[in-house]
């Protein structure tokens, strides 16, 4: 009975991860292959063609990515921790007020926030830069960071902070040598969701970044398919490379992911 | 936003006012100033980087813009010509149409198939936690790597979806080309994309239901049928209205799959008031940032009343 289960969740999920699969399968389709009908179904006779061309024409973008990930997560941190140890311990006045905004910002439609950043950017001069589109794309991830520290936060017991303030620690002192440690895990996670977003985003970049001369991978593989390419290996491996961090993701934070997922949504 | 653009950020649920209440007599002067001293840097992120640029928007959609006025900034102050110009626009009422279609029809999907899989997981088996981890691939996916796949598998002559149906004497369908289907196409991929988020939300919800009703249940006699009726599906029904309404909010601000996948095209046939406002405002060679910023704001609205609903939920559900 239980091994009927386990082959009925093998089937799902093989029928849900198939678009992941064939992206894999493609990547490693010869040109010749790829219009060939029916097409292959695994990559026998394949090529590293693709990855080669990424390798050729993509590694720019890869880097832009990764330094717009770790600034976004650099500026998310910096931004979020202190604010969240506050709303979590220091009781500040109209900190619920704070935490209703933060709810109601992460509803705002990308798009908007675009326009507006388009706005203020041509007229800042920060258009097509990549510290503009590092300050663009935390706005994915500051709301998130600050409710979620603020949970984690919660969870730090008073006599903990307490033993501290006996010991003459000051707020300074006890939100560095204590909160911060002990909140060790939970900056883990959000460090991982800021990245990922940033490294995903493609409104902000295709808005803010268009005439870059730095830009993300997301155009990178953008300009890949508009330029009308009919190289879908090289697409498609550009797109498996553009996956990694969510692969590193899942694994090695697989239980804060599903987390981070529920937080709010459901009732401890 | 990735989720679920990214999507997708939850709300945390620490109800800071409550504590407060409870400890305002703890509440010092220096404590104050300690406190917004911590929370200063957020607040002024808040102000420049949410509040400034929104603001920005409402003034775009107020005035007259041309290129060159934009970068000037001296536009003349239109007061509701934008939005006239928008409800008045061809594109309106398809827009809204399929900004209704795709959302609803979505979600229904998402939600189904999400409580399917939730239900079938929730009575552990061999491997049943990394296959239901593995089930969280699509949602932590860059947005751009799941619409040029899908792209691709759509594809009229070489896509594998037409190759499979086939099979069955079925097709070929111009998935991305036919105004007929372009809408379905860019619902399918999103579908896709939401169910995660579905499985793993209503997953913990299910797990929330304490075993001794089921045992109650099914002692009364209940079978598998009813006790879903008459157990699962009441006790499950506070996480399901979080569940839809979060999705709701996503779901409306989706842009980047179906730009990626057809532009809103063939002539606007999956045309939503995401992919709308962009194109107004970046995806021709002469912006109108006016009328654009117009149809954002419309969206931010529906967006905004949903999230409204959301949290009046949620707090209901806290106190309760």
């Amino acid at each position: 009975m239980r091994h009927w289960k386990t082959a009925v969740g093998l089937v799902l999920t093989g029928v849900m991860l198939f678009p992941v699969y064939w992206m894999i399968n493609v990547s490693f389709t010869r040109d010749t292959d790829m219009r060939k009908s029916p097409p292959n179904w695994f990559p026998i006779d394949g090529t590293l063609e693709g990855y080669r061309a990424v390798l050729d024409q993509q590694l720019p973008y890869l880097g832009v990515s990764l330094v717009v990930g770790l600034g976004t997560v650099a500026l998310t941190l910096l931004l979020a921790t202190p604010a969240a140890y506050s709303l979590a311990k220091l009781r500040p006045r109209g900190g619920g007020v704070l935490s209703f905004v933060l709810l109601m910002a992460q509803m705002i439609p990308g798009i908007i926030m675009a326009m507006g950043f388009y706005a203020i950017f041509l007229s800042a001069g920060v258009l097509n830069t990549v510290p503009g589109l590092i300050v663009a794309d935390s706005t994915l991830a500051v709301p998130f960071a600050v409710l979620i520290l603020t949970t984690f936060m919660s969870g730090i017991p008073e006599e903990l902070l307490q033993a501290a303030r006996t010991d003459g620690a000051g707020v300074v002192r006890t939100f560095i040598s204590i909160v911060l440690p002990v909140s060790r895990n939970s900056l883990i996670t959000v460090s991982l969701f800021a990245f990922l977003w940033a490294w995903s985003d493609f409104i902000f970049a295709s808005t803010l970044d268009q005439g870059g001369d730095h830009q993300p991978i997301t155009l990178g593989i953008y300009h890949y398919i508009g330029n009308n390419n009919q190289e879908w290996n090289a697409i498609m491996a550009t797109a498996v490379i553009a996956s990694i961090p969510a692969t590193i993701l899942l694994v090695v934070a697989q239980r804060y992911v599903a987390a981070g997922v529920t937080a709010g949504a459901v009732k401890d | 936003m990735s989720h679920l653009t990214q999507t997708a950020v939850r709300p945390a649920r620490g109800s800071a006012p409550a504590r407060g209440r409870r400890h305002r007599a703890a509440r010092t002067r220096s404590g104050q100033w300690a406190a917004w001293a911590f929370l200063a840097p957020v607040v002024l992120y808040l102000l420049m980087f949410y509040a400034y640029p929104l603001y920005r928007n409402v003034e775009l959609s107020l005035r007259k813009y041309t290129v060159r006025s934009f970068v000037q900034g001296d536009a003349p102050f239109a007061w509701f010509d934008n939005y006239a110009k928008v409800f008045g626009d061809a594109t309106f009422g398809p827009a809204l149409g399929h900004t209704v279609v795709f959302t609803l029809v979505s979600l229904v999907f998402q939600f189904g198939i999400g409580l399917a899989l939730a239900l079938f997981f929730v009575k552990h088996f061999r491997l049943s936690a990394t296959l239901r981890a593995l089930f969280l691939v699509p949602w932590l996916l860059p947005l751009i790597v799941s619409a040029s796949t899908w792209s691709w598998m759509l594809n009229s002559d070489s896509g594998v979806v037409n190759a499979a149906l086939s099979w069955f004497g079925v097709g070929p369908i111009n998935w991305l080309t036919s105004p007929d289907w372009s809408l379905w196409s860019v619902i399918i991929a999103n579908i896709w994309i939401g169910v995660p988020f579905n499985l793993v939300v209503l997953y913990s919800g299910l797990q929330a239901i304490p075993a001794a009703v089921y045992e109650a249940a099914a002692l009364d006699g209940a079978g598998a049928w009813q006790r879903f009726w008459k157990v699962t599906f009441p006790l499950l029904r506070p996480v399901s209205a979080i569940t839809i309404l979060l999705g709701l909010v996503y779901t409306l601000k989706v842009f980047d799959i179906i730009w990626i996948m057809t532009k809103g095209g063939p002539s606007g046939s999956s045309t939503t008031f995401a992919t709308w406002s962009y194109r107004l405002g970046f995806g021709n060679l002469v912006p109108s940032f006016g009328p654009g910023a117009a149809v954002g704001n419309l969206l931010i609205v529906m967006a905004l009343v949903f999230g409204l609903i959301y949290i009046r939920v949620q707090r209901r559900q806290a106190l309760a």
